[in-house]
């Protein structure tokens, strides 16, 4: 019956909706929900420290809201074909404005990692990263498809052009996320396993560079490693709001590290969470972000498609990382470092890149006839 | 990376699936599918590790939830520790009665690199801060140090101003301040703490330890009692306000437990009011002040002839002359000049009497007596404020010094030691540790025996006959058979003793048949009034003390009143040994 309600539904949304993962969507809606009562909780005190109107963040991220979901929802529908189409474009794109953001963008607290384009302030690198997860993961598949492509060589350079990029900003995070993800898709592309173990190495390596050669990397980690030789005032105040909320939380609004934290509307937007509704919600977020990533991986599983697998991958990689290094960093399980928790920071960019990212999931993972191949 | 990538990529891939298992299929067919069989093994790690991850944040999160206090006081900085750990016990008297507890404050503090304008904010500070000059403040707050007070413990009205006037850079934190309900009434037992909240004197200091780390949940019980000390120190201010003295102190103490159910040191001072350090108010003249406390030193005379075995009841001394010693002079200061016996040598405090008895035990003798019973050392207690006695070495200990010791000069002792001697007389012979902790009832408190059962009940009996007939009647008490020994004491200074200025005091118990508290009253410089005939001595001044703190604490103590005039009872009290005629009759 069921089935013939299926086959039978020929329109555009009725496929869309018996075809796309409906579990993975209920469960970003969930996350998206979560995030707009933190950001009516968080935003006001944060919009005030810095004197701007009590609800400008909580009007500007309902305003973001509405074509984040539009984006999620498009994006969704497309063909694996036009999602790499779409990806390869986003990629050219961003990339292009992620050198026009070194060179020319405006420097917020230290870092220049934002660009004004037609009156609106965009963060290039979000969009960068998941149309790159994209790109490569079309490269390393063609690779496969036609031996005679430098599929993996190409990969390879725009992995290394973007975090070029991003270490030039400097955003270090960024460029970890970056490299991480990379490494990923390489890896499940079938890196040979000495290899694999070569770029561990390489990647400690890299961490170790920062920490000697990057005071602010190397400070961060001080203090992670031993409190005392610095200030740990956000982290915290951070762990003391979570443990104060207790199981069920204070209660929506009825939280103080809101006003104690600077970026308790973005970094540590998880702490306000456990304060304001409890540890239970906590683990339920964790649940969330956990049941997309993992639940992805499971569809991509089943697809006979590389080019899916290594794209959902790349994506959800990101998607995840994020998820737990911004809740480790809040957990004091991590050093401290700024990285948005996706859906429920406040922040346009890291919404709809968010957004985009996870529609280009729910696309790729789409129930399809398994004889499908990325075209070359 | 990506050169070696690509050169040793065909070779690597032959190895990832299991050998036996491909060997089995076509070449092409296996070719085709390898790529993505080897991605969806490789899935299956990269899934794995981040359901490890996010079952990490779950743990981490329970784990937070479960035990939040630990992890509070791991994860913080000494600073923190510092501001976060001002969780102190309270302190509660034997019965619950709050003595000191906490009270959430605000303190005012500076990030200077911060400021914009020290100049303009020292200015608005000092109209809301008058107490601070331009100059402190601005010394405050110019500077590029993240962390600076400003004032601690604001009025709520202060927090306000400063909170309205806006300034960047300034912040308060949220503390506790210490404060103690009762105010000067145990200023001198509890003490008080700094800024920081550790104890800096008193029992805040002697348990600071234990007051800082313990959960508030569990106050500190102490053995006193506030309604006692409440009494005491009424009784003792009045006498001090109705004799003119400088100061006095007091003690309530329980001679079967060596609990101290009441300690008052006058003057006091208020612990919640600004301290110094050098006030003389907050001299303990009950644990740290040691005085010559004259012929209350009389009962451990007697105590330690009698246990000696030195003197019987029945024996006497000639008491018609003064002794002259080398350039000394030991006279009577209630002379009967004739021989008494040895109650009456107690009784009328005969100091030629007490003088020759101690010569017959000897100084090495009366030197470890007194050391047996605890006087020529430093009492250990829950405060730091502890005098140590002064007392001749054993080559300085001569006759004179016997002679004179055995009416209480030469030895200088604290009032408790007094106390914690008489305890020790009356309660069977035991020496106990005097505790301001409060000890489980029904517990036998720890002591050793120092003196036979038989010395202690005679010496009952004699400090009974010093109220009934002697220098101590004021004292008595009806009802509470209070028995003790008045002692008036010249104060010594630099150039000997002064004759007036006097340490009165009256050290008693009761009820004297089977005694439980030991209370103690000292006057430090009393002047005589129309009501005591112009006398300053003891029995004019502190033994009238003791007994209306007999009167009025004994009920609040579980002491009943009895017939001080039953057959029994003046059985229990009898002694027979007195050589006139007179004194007999009144047994």
């Amino acid at each position: 019956m069921m089935l013939a309600t299926r086959a039978g539904d020929r329109s555009l949304l009725g496929r869309w909706w018996w075809s796309i993962d409906r579990w993975t969507l209920i469960a970003v809606m969930l996350l998206a929900a979560v995030g707009a009562i933190l950001t009516m909780a968080a935003g006001p005190s944060a919009a005030q420290r810095i004197g701007l109107a009590p609800m400008h963040f909580v009007q500007h991220q309902f305003l973001f809201l509405v074509p984040a979901l539009a984006v999620l929802f498009g994006v969704s529908l497309l063909s694996p074909k036009n999602v790499r189409r779409l990806g390869v474009l986003g990629f050219a794109i961003g990339f292009v404005l992620l050198v026009s953001t070194v060179l020319l963008g405006s420097d917020v607290k230290g870092a220049t990692r934002w660009i004004t384009l037609a009156g609106i302030t965009i963060q290039p690198s979000e969009f960068v990263k998941p149309c790159l997860a994209v790109t490569a993961a079309w490269m390393l598949s063609l690779a496969r498809e036609k031996p005679e492509v430098p599929g993996r060589l190409i990969a390879a350079l725009l992995y290394v052009g973007v975090c070029g990029l991003l270490v030039l900003q400097p955003d270090f995070g960024m460029t970890m996320v970056a490299a991480v993800i990379g490494f990923v898709q390489f890896f499940l592309a079938g890196l040979p396993l000495i290899l694999v173990l070569l770029a561990i190495a390489l990647l400690l390596g890299v961490a170790f560079g920062a920490y000697t050669l990057l005071p602010h990397v190397a400070e961060r980690i001080d203090r992670y490693l031993d409190p005392s030789t610095g200030d740990t005032y956000q982290v915290d105040v951070s762990l003391r709001a979570l443990q104060s909320g207790g199981l069920l939380g204070r209660g929506p609004g009825e939280g103080s590290v809101k006003n104690l934290l600077p970026d308790s509307h973005t970094d540590f937007v998880f702490a306000v969470a456990g304060e304001e509704l409890g540890l239970l919600v906590c683990l339920g977020i964790v649940a969330l972000f956990g049941f997309v990533v993992l639940r992805g991986f499971s569809r991509a599983f089943k697809d006979s498609s590389l080019f899916v697998v290594l794209a959902v991958s790349g994506l959800l990689t990101q998607f995840g990382l994020q998820a737990l290094v911004n809740m480790g960093v809040t957990l004091q399980l991590l050093p401290a470092k700024g990285m948005t928790l996706p859906f429920i920071s406040y922040g346009g960019s890291s919404l709809i890149a968010t957004a985009l990212a996870i529609g280009m999931v729910l696309a790729l993972t789409r129930e399809r006839p398994q004889d499908w191949r990325p075209m070359p | 990376m990506t050169d070696l990538a690509t050169e040793n990529w065909k070779d690597s891939l032959m190895v990832e699936p299991p050998l036996g298992v491909e060997s089995n299929q076509p070449l092409s067919e296996s070719r085709a599918k390898r790529p993505i069989e080897i991605a969806r093994t490789r899935l299956l790690v990269a899934g794995t590790i981040f359901a490890l991850c996010f079952a990490v944040l779950g743990v981490r999160i329970v784990d937070l939830a479960v035990n939040d206090e630990a992890e509070i006081a791991r994860s913080t900085t000494g600073r923190e520790a510092g501001t976060l750990g001002l969780a102190r016990a309270d302190v509660v008297d034997r019965n619950g009665m709050l003595l000191a507890t906490n009270l959430p404050t605000v303190s005012l503090y500076v990030d200077q690199t911060k400021v914009i304008d020290p100049e303009d904010a020292a200015d608005k500070l000092h109209a809301v801060l008058p107490e601070y000059s331009r100059d402190t403040l601005i010394k405050r707050i110019a500077g590029d140090a993240r962390y600076v007070w400003i004032k601690r413990s604001l009025t709520p009205e202060q927090e306000y101003q400063i909170n309205r006037l806006g300034l960047p850079g300034f912040s308060f934190e949220r503390e506790e301040r210490r404060v103690y309900p009762q105010g000067p009434l145990f200023a001198h037992v509890l003490g008080y703490t700094g800024i920081d909240n550790r104890g800096l004197s008193g029992v805040e200091r002697g348990l600071d330890r234990s007051l800082a780390a313990s959960d508030r949940k569990t106050p500190v019980m102490l053995s006193l009692d506030l309604r006692v000390q409440h009494i005491l120190a009424e009784e003792l201010s009045r006498a001090i306000v109705d004799f003119k003295g400088v100061g006095g102190a007091g003690v309530v103490l329980d001679v079967d437990s060596g609990e101290i159910i009441a300690m008052v040191s006058l003057p006091s001072f208020d612990p919640n009011g600004k301290k110094q350090q050098d006030d003389p108010n907050q001299f303990n003249r009950v644990t740290k002040g040691v005085y010559e406390l004259g012929s209350t030193f009389k009962a451990f005379t007697l105590a330690m002839a009698l246990d000696y075995g030195v003197v019987d009841l029945d024996d006497g001394y000639d008491a018609s002359m003064p002794i002259r010693i080398a350039r000394f002079t030991i006279n009577d200061d209630h002379p009967e000049n004739r021989w008494l016996s040895v109650p009456e040598i107690f009784m009328h405090s005969s100091n030629i009497g007490a003088a020759k008895m101690a010569l017959d035990v000897g100084a090495t003798r009366q030197r470890a007596f007194l050391k047996k019973i605890g006087l020529l050392d430093s009492i250990k207690l829950e405060m730091p404020e502890v005098g140590q006695p002064q007392s001749p070495t054993a080559k300085e200990w001569r006759d004179i010094s016997t002679m004179t010791i055995a009416f209480g000069h030469g030895v200088a002792v604290t009032p408790l030691h007094l106390a914690s001697g008489i305890a020790t007389l009356v309660n069977g012979g035991f020496l106990r540790e005097p505790t301001l902790l409060k000890r489980p009832a029904g517990v036998p408190a720890p002591g050793t025996r120092v003196l036979k059962a038989e010395t202690s009940e005679i010496m009952r009996r004699l400090l009974r006959l010093v109220v009934t007939d002697g220098t101590g009647k004021k004292a008595s008490a009806p009802g509470y058979l209070v028995g003790g020994k008045t002692g008036t004491a010249e104060k010594s200074s630099a150039t000997g003793y002064r004759k007036k200025s006097l340490i009165s005091t009256f050290v008693g118990a009761f009820p004297m048949n089977r005694p439980r508290y030991v209370v103690l009253a000292m006057i430090d410089e009393p002047k005589g009034n129309e009501a005591t005939h112009g006398f300053a001595t003891a029995g004019w001044t502190a033994a009238p003390l003791v007994s209306r703190v007999v009167t009025r604490t004994a009920p609040l103590l579980g002491v009943g009143p009895l017939d001080e005039d039953a057959a029994p009872v003046r059985h229990e009290m009898m002694v027979n040994e007195l050589s006139s005629g007179a004194k007999l009759a009144s047994f």
